[in-house]
């Protein structure tokens, strides 16, 4: 009897957190399939449901969607890109940091986390007017090189913690067998680090899929902008077609949340495992 | 490279491996220089840059002339203040539920992460949709079940629409918070509880005297980052109601932005700056307890 009393308590507490969790989800998808009238009317089903917002923005025959294909484009370029990039430089860095106890490592390590500590917010506008006196404003490479700044601090961090676990004993026989720092780095560190090193491509890709205020700030011409701004655009009516919008916002949560619960387990861990240290 | 195979392990970094040693700084010198070009680039002329153009005094009595920055500063603290406390309630309440040991708890938190993993963009301009006064399916509904003719003006009303952005805001950042607490609560030993039940301790009890004094640091740390990161949240207030209605419901990081949009680059500078008093000790304190814990 307690036992079913139990039940009872946590299902009165699953509904209402579900309902709040999946409202705006539920809501976004409900307007996808709406018509134009059934989306006014506030249904909570539509009366008929239908593909044709898909056809519509696959086809760009939007105003606001001209550029659907080229933004999808661009997103996936600079997710791409950021992520290889941040890759690079965070391994590098965590391996000197970390394994070879390279000089000022310690206080290169505050520094990039006070970077990722102070929000970005703050920075786009001192990172936007820098953009300008380089001559990169409206590039996708300004961009990328933003993503990659932001992106970076939290990697290395994440990544010389991961580093620090491999037990010293490794370095210390691969040296006594005459190994130089090089050979350390290919055939000890690299293998070793794989696992983590998935999650942080992934958190810096996710990152730069997922940014709107440095893309809209540094890129303004609708053929180079991410998919991200091109959704924003659409506020700049009263009366945009908003299961349209909803329609290209869906199609544009899909790659993220596909990469995110595929690689759930690791990303939950290794994520929040990095957050927070108690 | 002979000598070294032979040197016994506590001489590594003596003289017979001082070639060793060189290729060593060498090398991590080299591997932080990516890094070290882009941060020079991408962090420290932007922010010097930055500062001197906040060297104008103008640009600061200019910008305390103006009530929408006054407005907004009151805006930012009372955001900061209710949305990372009324998360961090919820998220410990939910932390005790998901930490149960059932099957379909566990579906539950998989879809329960969905905001966190899903673009904030798309999910925000829905929520914007659909609280809509008009055509928004909330007041629509309300309209068909309740009669409500007129329902509340959920982003055109001034504390409606500050609230709602609060609400967006708990929405997103939710089910990380939630997720670390239980990680914590999951680390804490079960015969405690136990033992407590053993002795007639009830629920209330037991959160006193064991789940709070264990989960305390874990709280206090996520709840300065929590807040360090919610002063950043630009999308919840920007794309939700764009600082309105009427300029009132800004916060300090969509502010700066609004004086860029409007050719007010200086007092942009100015107000970011302004927000460094508030930032700057919180970001101090947690990268000296962040890299701390890393030993």
């Amino acid at each position: 009897m307690k036992k079913v009393l139990d039940e009872g308590k946590l299902i009165l507490i699953a509904i209402p957190v579900l309902i709040w969790t999946l409202l705006p989800i539920y809501h976004l998808f409900v307007l996808s399939i709406s018509t134009q009238e059934s989306m006014l009317a506030g249904r909570l089903w539509p009366e008929k449901p239908t593909l044709q917002n898909f056809q519509i923005v696959f086809n760009q025959q939007h105003y606001y969607l001209t550029n659907f294909w080229v933004q999808l484009f661009n997103s996936f370029m600079i997710a791409i890109a950021t992520g290889l990039i941040t890759l690079f430089i965070a391994t590098c860095a965590a391996f000197a940091i970390s394994r070879l106890k390279a000089p000022g490592g310690r206080s290169i390590m505050n520094f990039a986390l006070a970077t990722y500590l102070i929000p970005a917010a703050f920075l786009a506008i001192p990172m936007y007017k820098a953009m300008g006196t380089f001559g990169l404003l409206n590039t996708r490479v300004a961009l990328i090189l933003a993503m990659v700044a932001l992106a970076s601090p939290y990697a290395i961090w994440v990544l010389k913690q991961a580093s620090d676990k491999l037990p010293k004993e490794l370095d210390e026989a691969a040296i006594m067998d005459g190994a130089n720092s090089l050979q350390l780095f290919r055939l000890v560190y690299l293998p070793l680090m794989k696992p983590s090193m998935v999650v942080i491509g992934i958190y810096a890709l996710l990152l730069a899929w997922n940014e709107y205020l440095y893309a809209f700030l540094l890129l303004s011409s609708e053929k180079a902008v991410p998919l991200a701004v091109g959704l924003g655009l659409f506020l700049s009516a009263d009366d945009a077609p908003w299961n349209l919008l909803m329609t290209a916002g869906l199609i544009y949560a899909i790659p993220p949340a596909v990469i995110y619960y595929g690689f759930r387990k690791n990303m939950v861990s290794g994520l929040t495992a990095g957050a927070v240290k108690s | 490279m002979t000598t070294t195979a032979m040197a016994p392990p506590a001489t590594i970094s003596g003289d017979a491996t001082s070639g060793q040693a060189r290729d060593r700084v060498l090398w991590g010198v080299l591997m932080l220089a990516p890094y070290l070009l882009v941060f020079a680039v991408m962090v420290v002329y932007p922010v010097a840059y930055g500062l001197w153009l906040g060297l104008n005094w103008q640009s600061y009595k200019a910008l305390f002339a103006d009530p929408i920055f006054i407005r907004t500063m009151v805006n930012t603290v009372v955001f900061l203040f209710i949305a990372v406390n009324l998360k961090f309630i919820i998220a410990m309440m939910l932390s005790g539920f998901f930490v149960q040991q059932r099957a379909w708890v566990r579906i539950i938190l998989v879809l329960f992460i969905l905001p966190w993993a899903v673009p904030s963009i798309p999910t925000i301009l829905s929520f914007r949709i659909m609280l809509n006064p008009e055509n928004g399916m909330i007041n629509q509904q309300l309209f068909q079940w309740f009669g409500i003719v007129e329902g509340p003006g959920w982003l055109t009303d001034p504390t409606l629409a500050f609230a709602s952005s609060i609400l967006v805001h708990i929405w997103k950042s939710l089910p990380f918070w939630t997720l670390i607490l239980v990680t914590g609560r999951l680390a804490i030993a079960q015969d405690l509880y136990e033992a407590a039940s053993v002795d007639g301790a009830n629920k209330w009890q037991q959160f006193r005297f064991i789940t709070w004094p264990s989960l305390a640091t874990l709280y206090v740390t996520s709840t300065l980052l929590s807040m360090i990161w919610t002063l950043g949240d630009f999308n919840s207030v920007y794309l939700l109601t764009g600082g309105g209605p009427g300029d009132l419901n800004h916060v300090l990081a969509t502010l700066g932005i609004r004086y860029m949009r409007n050719n007010n680059l200086d007092l942009g500078i100015a107000s970011i700056i302004c927000a460094m008093p508030l930032i700057l000790p919180m970001v101090w304190f947690m990268v000296k307890r962040l890299s701390k814990g890393a030993e």
